[in-house]
């Protein structure tokens, strides 16, 4: 659904040159929920700004629902009509919510219908519709400032919806909101790609987000996408960033010669009693350091930090037994936990 | 001096004040309202980015804001000639005061037009809002209680300004408070002319500050405005406006 393919931004200001987005290849598939995490100053909020074109990009291409949009874009600074007719047919949603306090809550939700040119009286009816469909058909005539947060949002989300777009871009939508009106906002989102079969592509810091609502997920650094996937898949990748950030355990070791494993199970393997079997077979004292059951995107999974006895060279074999039970086993060495250090 | 002498002599001169500012005024707004929104919108990283435009109604509006009224009067007599027909009188004098409140106009609406969130003008163009969409649905609209401010306190720089039109037989309050007040030592018909300027000022100013203020307190933000407070630093210059009239 949406497509960028080596897209790179480079900001000149007094012949410096900075740059935020350094070959981004992202792959958003329709209706699912695309987060894009990363620290402030990653990128994100330049690869975002690229997808309607708020941002042009230097170079690359963007496409979204078959169009590219790179191409329209023509030249100088200002959208043409295409490029404008496009952006229409795709929603954002704001940190800021970015709403109109000239007007009221409904005002501000048919203002995108005034710029496609539909009549009044459709004008009011479609947003008094959407209004309804975020639960704030009361509030229509208030005016933005007598809202809370959450329900200034709403009322975000009311207006980008209101020219029907198949994709929504979600701009730290939930970044300055508590973290009750953040759950509620989210689960807003969910419900409307499900019911709506919306394409939401998000961007924000926390990974509480991206936990709760992505089908997919990528991580930014510097403006590159350091890992993508779909969040089984990330989970399923050994020494992902993402996944061990989306899904922490903790624990040290307790001393020089022990092999410290992660192990990461979901579906079938999660009903085995792997642990006590290993601790049998091999007969090997284990401890366990830390252990968290989850649900990520939708899916249950285990995840254990466990300590052996010895050094990993002399813990292949019960490692070994434990890959064949069909578990993700993730050796944390020194190397790892300093690439876990730089993910904080 | 008595009252029915001076009463007559004291409603020419309202009518004359109030037609000289009214016009100007009027003329003031149509003209620097634009040229305000294209100072922001020429301006670097502006909707419709051109330094050099930028640059040229920048000095234009810098040379005719820091020109002395009274000179900007004489300098313009000949253009004043050629729109009116005539340098002297009240109608003559609407021109100069105009062309003066103009650039005055202009930078206050540049810089209440400055203070809107871009935000708004982003989610604008995100909906697909061409920059007129933008001017019109965003820049004006969110920048009215401060633009009302700003309209307030031309006309009160304006008022001051007609004080001097009395120069080219222009009439007017200040006009009379200085013919008959000074030049004749008619004190009374002096003080008279300053509590008329002192309450009309105040009255404007009352009027303005309670329209903008009743915009206002639909916005987000609390307190007044930034061109309200702006106008609260301007009110000691106000008050001089009736002294020197």
């Amino acid at each position: 659904m949406i497509t960028t393919s080596g897209l790179t931004k480079v900001y000149r200001s007094r012949g410096r040159e900075v740059t935020a987005l350094d070959g981004v290849d992202l792959h958003v598939r329709e209706g699912e929920v695309y987060g894009v995490i990363g620290q402030s100053g990653a990128g994100k909020s330049s690869l975002i700004r690229c997808v309607n074109l708020l941002e042009r990009p230097t170079s690359g291409t963007v496409t979204v629902a078959g169009q590219d949009l790179t191409a329209l874009a023509g030249r100088g600074p200002r959208a043409g009509r295409e490029l404008r007719r496009a952006r229409s047919r795709i929603g954002m949603v704001f940190q800021h919510f970015n709403l109109l306090s000239s007007r009221t809550v409904q005002d501000n939700v048919e203002l995108p219908l005034e710029i496609l040119g539909k009549s009044g009286k459709e004008r009011s009816r479609k947003a008094l519709e959407l209004l309804d469909l975020v639960g704030l058909a009361d509030k229509a005539k208030a005016h933005p400032a007598q809202l809370s947060g959450g329900q200034k949002q709403r009322v975000g989300i009311a207006r980008a919806l209101a020219g029907d777009p198949k994709v929504l871009l979600s701009d730290e939508a939930t970044s300055a909101l508590d973290p009750e009106t953040t759950r509620s906002i989210l689960q807003l989102l969910r419900d409307l790609n499900r019911q709506l079969g919306l394409t939401v592509l998000l961007i924000t810091h926390e990974m509480d987000v991206v936990k709760s609502i992505c089908d997919s997920a990528a991580l930014m650094e510097r403006g590159r996408i350091m890992e993508s996937g779909t969040v089984s898949e990330l989970l399923a990748t050994p020494g992902s960033e993402l996944a061990a950030a989306l899904f922490p355990v903790g624990g040290e070791a307790s001393g020089a010669d022990r092999t410290v494993l992660d192990v990461t199970f979901h579906g079938e393997a999660a009903t085995q009693p792997v642990i006590s079997q290993l601790a049998r077979t091999y007969n090997v004292d284990i401890s366990i350091l830390g252990a968290a059951i989850d649900t990520v995107g939708g899916l249950q999974v285990g995840r254990m930090r466990i300590e052996l006895p010895g050094r990993y060279e002399d813990n292949v074999v019960p490692v070994g037994f434990l890959r064949e039970q069909g578990l993700q086993i993730d050796v944390v060495g020194q190397e790892a936990l300093l690439v876990k250090e730089g993910a904080k | 001096m008595t009252w029915s002498e001076m009463q007559p002599l004291l409603s020419q001169a309202c009518s004359e004040t109030l037609s000289m500012v009214l016009w100007s005024t009027l003329i003031a707004v149509v003209v620097g309202l634009p040229l305000g929104i294209l100072l922001v919108l020429t301006d670097r990283g502006g909707l419709l980015q051109n330094v050099v435009a930028n640059k040229v109604i920048g000095q234009i509006v810098n040379v005719g804001r820091s020109m002395p009224f009274i000179i900007l009067m004489v300098a313009l007599m000949t253009f004043t000639r050629w729109v009116t027909g005539t340098t002297i009188g009240t109608t003559a004098a609407i021109v100069p005061l105009a062309i003066g409140g103009i650039p005055f106009f202009a930078r206050l609406v540049e810089t209440a037009v400055r203070e809107v969130d871009h935000g708004l003008v982003e989610a604008v163009q995100s909906m697909g809002g061409n920059t007129w969409t933008i001017v019109r649905k965003v820049l004006v609209p969110e920048a009215l209680p401060s633009l009302i401010a700003s309209t307030t306190t031309t006309v009160i720089a304006l008022i001051g300004y007609s004080a001097m039109a009395g120069t080219v037989g222009g009439g007017g309050l200040g006009d009379l408070a200085v013919r008959y007040g000074y030049q004749r030592f008619e004190t009374q018909l002096m003080w008279i002319t300053v509590a008329i300027l002192a309450v009309v000022i105040s009255l404007i100013q009352f009027a303005g500050d309670f329209a903008a203020r009743s915009l206002h307190s639909r916005g987000a933000r609390s307190g007044p405005a930034p061109a309200l407070r702006l106008l609260k630093a301007k009110e000691p210059a106000a008050a001089d406006v009736s002294k020197v009239a």
